[in-house]
């Protein structure tokens, strides 16, 4: 398998932000490829969160530039962003479905509402369908999100942040505060969504296990589960982990680097290998 | 020192700027028309009852106080023009307001507020769609459009409740007190002052509330903290607006 040295999808260049004068980003650069997957650990409060919003163009760099698709987002028009974010999907922390809608109109809404995605109305609802069976939630449609547990809330963001079928996927803590069958269920159905659409991914969180998973297993489609890639296959689609520590990139590289770091608060992530 | 006035001055200026672009959305696309027939909905039809109530009791309140005070002038028989005068240009768009404040500016607070907190307002943003656009401009217009229909409904509401006071209690006929309601209400002092000042208070109120909402940080305490803010500041404004208006349309009278 070749080499998915794609073009860099998503480029940070020395990205500092701060809220009411505390620092929540410090001189932070780094770049996405294509096809890459990419972990990004930290601490609660270690900006993370900030970075996939920055990365949105939702806040703004106090300095830095930011690059999405080669185009530079950090100063661009609200109006102008709106056709940058149709490409971009993205899972909130708890989902951010919206509570006055139903499960489809949630689901429909990035559909109805971008309007560089020019959807056919006639198509919204079989692609609505379609995306919510690919989180097994196909009989939700007329549900409000209150009516589902949490796991299920989060299913339905992923399915609201991939209906568009976009390119790049930002996943802000897919598995906080899930129970680890719940957890697992979601890490599968994001690791699928990579597979299967083979769209670069970005995955903050604050488990180990969830970036092992994302590094080493891949999507069986046959069995429909997780399996544990071959050597090829890991090397064909590359993984890579970033450490956030009180806003500065304190770490990026490869699965093996990031076991062998020393750094007590680096390793504070790791766990050995499954 | 600076500092101390940094922070209002910030929230002047935000306040300003949300306000400009609500008011520019009206004409601007896309247009949420569903969302606007949804606010009035919620925000004029749910509040009909209330605001009807309200204006019902101040109708009768009036018109017992006004009596008494008119009795040592040999005037009872002119209650309808006070009662009249009195709801059309200040108890009925103030009491309106206050209520539609305590009710609908509170309700859009917490309500965008709780959106804020739980990172919906980023997901709308991220999925396509200004806020401003699609939850503050249906708001602002639904209760612009509302409130002055509220208060003409209050103000009529209040003038059957005086009229009962009046027929019941103060021996005059239905004929005296409503020629005299009605023969006393003017125009452009009383018609015009009577639902101008609904208008600019719907407006306001709205945006008060919008922009709380909006700008709730910290969590559910949070959301409590903005909707109290709302409550407050709004029911301030409309106090300090009617002097405002008043003395306008005062001072141009005479």
């Amino acid at each position: 398998m070749a080499e998915s040295s794609g073009e860099p999808i998503l480029r940070f260049e020395n990205v500092s932000v701060a809220f009411d004068g505390i620092s929540a980003l410090v001189d932070v650069s780094f770049q996405a490829l294509a096809g890459e997957s990419r972990v990004i650990l930290g601490a609660a409060g270690s900006g993370k969160t900030v970075l996939l919003k920055i990365a949105l163009g939702l806040t703004r760099p106090d300095s830095g530039r930011v690059f999405v698709f080669e185009r530079e987002i950090d100063a661009m028009p609200e109006r102008e962003l709106m056709d940058v974010r149709s490409r971009i999907g993205m899972l909130f922390q708890e989902g951010a479905l919206f509570d006055s809608l139903t499960i489809e109109e949630n689901v429909a809404y990035p559909l109805e509402n971008q309007k560089a995605i020019h959807c056919p109305k006639a198509e919204v609802r079989p692609r609505v369908v379609e995306a919510l069976k690919f989180v097994e939630l196909g009989d939700t449609l007329e549900k409000f999100p209150s009516e589902l547990s949490g796991g299920m809330r989060r299913r339905v963001g992923i399915a609201r942040a991939v209906v568009t079928v976009p390119p790049l996927v930002l996943y802000d803590s897919p598995t906080a505060g899930l129970d680890p069958i719940t957890a697992h269920t979601i890490m599968t159905l994001l690791i699928k969504q990579r597979d299967l659409a083979r769209t670069t991914t970005l995955i903050v969180t604050h488990r180990c296990q969830d970036g092992n998973l994302v590094a080493n297993f891949r999507y069986n489609s046959e069995q429909g589960r997780l399996e544990p890639a071959s050597d090829r296959a890991r090397r064909g689609a590359r993984t890579s982990f970033m450490v956030l520590r009180e806003g500065r990139l304190v770490f990026e590289g490869d699965q093996d680097r990031l076991e062998a770091s020393t750094d007590p608060y680096i390793s504070k992530f790791v766990k050995r290998r499954v | 020192m600076l500092d101390l006035l940094k922070g209002p001055f910030i929230a002047a200026e935000e306040f300003f700027t949300l306000t400009g672009r609500a008011l520019r959305n009206i004409f601007r696309r896309p247009h949420y028309g569903a969302d606007i027939i949804l606010q009035m909905d919620s925000i004029g039809v749910g509040s009909l009852m209330l605001v009807a109530l309200v204006g019902f009791f101040a109708g009768v309140v009036m018109a017992l106080q006004m009596a008494h005070a008119l009795r040592s002038y040999g005037q009872v028989s002119k209650t309808g023009t006070l009662v009249a005068i009195t709801l059309a240009r200040e108890l009925g768009p103030v009491f309106s307001a206050l209520m539609m404040a305590g009710r609908n500016a509170t309700g859009i607070a917490s309500e965008l507020g709780s959106m804020k907190v739980t990172e919906q307002i980023d997901a709308m943003r991220a999925l396509g769609t200004d806020p401003i656009q699609k939850l503050v401009t249906p708001r602002v217009v639904a209760t612009g459009v509302m409130l002055p229909l509220l208060t003409v409904i209050a103000d009529f509401v209040g003038l059957l409740g005086g009229w009962i006071v009046a027929v019941a209690f103060l021996g005059l006929t239905s004929v005296q007190y409503w020629n005299s309601a009605w023969r006393s209400l003017e125009w452009k002092d009383d018609v015009l002052q009577g639902l101008l000042k609904p208008l600019v208070f719907g407006v306001m109120l709205s945006l008060i509330g919008c922009f709380y909402g909006l700008r709730t940080t910290g969590g559910t305490q949070g959301v409590g903290r903005a909707t109290t803010q709302a409550m407050v500041t709004s029911a301030v404004l409309i106090l300090i607006l009617d002097v405002m208006i008043t003395k306008i349309f005062v001072g141009q009278g005479g």
